[in-house]
């Protein structure tokens, strides 16, 4: 009952994505502008670009993400299809779980790949293109996850989307400070590998309870 | 089967009902009427458990609904105000994406016979006017003949005349075969003869 469901939700949430292209395309050229403009803005100093790439990429990773939070759960709370997913058979938090994954391949994934070529504007070492991917990689399920809680929260409400920033904002910062220092830590010659199990496990622990909260928040909003 | 009891909603700061009795057994039909804000939407969302009420309760088969979430889901179809479709899919994928929800694994061929039958075109949802939207959604009916709930919304509107004789036969056919429906409605149709009535 499980499985089918979380299959049947992401291929039709990505035929979704893919239908509208630019959706997806307007958050991740956000993130190129946002991570591009800070070299434009603090000037050529490769000393300096290279000190603030991993916080100005992460930074710009976050905001991305959370621009595309709104989308979540709005566009099927208008058309009903979000309440015939909370009658379908398999529990809410399977649909949430599904729904956010479906979320992350759509707006964190593209974000991961393409950081690397971003950190090519801030002059950073080719040592740190792969930790710079593998935090992102594992830090972005835990925005998409967390977020999650937020746009379920703010669903319906108007001018939702300030006050889902306002909610989800402070609950990244454990996410943003392990994800920019991994990259740090590697810049410095020292090992990352604290900081990388830390993200993991924030991604275990939100994969397996944030959905349940989303779901409680759903069920609260479309009453 | 469905046994609603002292139901009570309150929205948006106003009693809409209280003191709401009813049972429904198999093979009944209800329907549930009163103008326009009265809560009849309330009533069926209530019923299907996506509301809670104020107070009161409802029960399926004896159990109260809140303990059983997934179990009485499977055994009922709602069809809400809005038809529950998405814009960029087409009525296909639409209803094999509502089909699958509902864990029902239905074959294409079945799936293209139920659109058919409401004569439904293969073309994006946002290129339909809102009665084929509409009859979309209602063609899940012809799927569900196992179901035992129906809770219909508004089913009738912004159909044609043939496509609201079709819905009203697939109601009485799911009746015969001992199946339960509640449905709200503002346009007269025939079989509210045979329907019991609830007034808001």
């Amino acid at each position: 009952m499980i499985f089918p469901a979380v299959k049947t939700i992401v291929r039709r949430d990505l035929l979704l994505a893919l239908r509208r292209r630019s959706d997806v395309a307007t958050a991740l050229l956000f993130f190129v502008i946002v991570a591009s403009l800070f070299p434009l803005g603090v000037g050529a100093e490769p000393n300096l670009l290279r000190a603030i790439a991993p916080g100005v990429i992460w930074v710009a990773a976050l905001l991305s993400s959370m621009l595309s939070l709104g989308r979540l759960f709005a566009a099927d709370h208008a058309d009903g299809t979000l309440e015939q997913m909370l009658l379908g058979a398999a529990p809410l938090g399977v649909v949430v779980s599904a729904k956010t994954l479906a979320h992350w391949l759509v707006s964190g994934l593209p974000l991961v790949l393409i950081a690397p070529l971003i950190a090519l504007q801030y002059d950073v070492e080719a040592g740190l293109y792969g930790v710079l991917a593998l935090s992102l990689l594992l830090g972005t399920p835990v925005l998409s996850i967390i977020g999650a809680i937020g746009a379920a929260l703010t669903l319906g409400l108007r001018g939702g989307g300030v006050l889902l920033s306002l909610l989800v904002l402070p609950l990244y910062v454990p996410v943003l400070i392990l994800g920019a220092g991994s990259v740090e830590m590697v810049a410095a010659g020292l090992s990352a590998e604290g900081q990388l199990l830390l993200l993991g496990a924030m991604l275990i622990v939100a994969a397996a309870f944030a959905p349940w909260a989303t779901a409680a928040a759903l069920r609260i909003s479309l009453e | 089967m469905l046994e609603a009891t002292e139901l009570e909603c309150e929205r948006g700061g106003r009693t809409l009902f209280r003191g709401l009795s009813f049972a429904l057994a198999a093979g009944e039909l209800l329907r549930v009427g009163g103008p326009n804000g009265s809560g009849k939407t309330s009533l069926l969302r209530i019923l299907c458990g996506l509301l809670t009420p104020g107070g009161g309760e409802v029960r399926w088969k004896g159990a109260p609904i809140r303990g059983l979430r997934e179990d009485y889901s499977r055994e009922l179809l709602y069809l809400g105000h809005a038809p529950a479709v998405k814009d960029d899919l087409t009525p296909l994928e639409n209803l094999d994406v509502a089909c699958r929800l509902v864990g029902m694994q239905a074959h294409q061929e079945a799936l293209t016979w139920a659109l058919n039958a409401f004569a439904v075109p293969d073309l994006p949802v946002r290129k339909l006017s809102q009665g084929q939207r509409r009859r979309a959604a209602l063609a899940r009916l012809l799927l569900s003949e196992s179901v035992a709930l129906w809770l219909l919304d508004e089913p009738f509107a912004a159909l044609d005349i043939a496509a609201a004789s079709y819905t009203e036969e697939l109601i009485g056919r799911h009746l015969a075969a001992g199946g339960s429906v509640v449905y709200t409605t503002h346009q007269p149709a025939a079989i509210d003869a045979l329907a019991r009535v609830v007034q808001l």
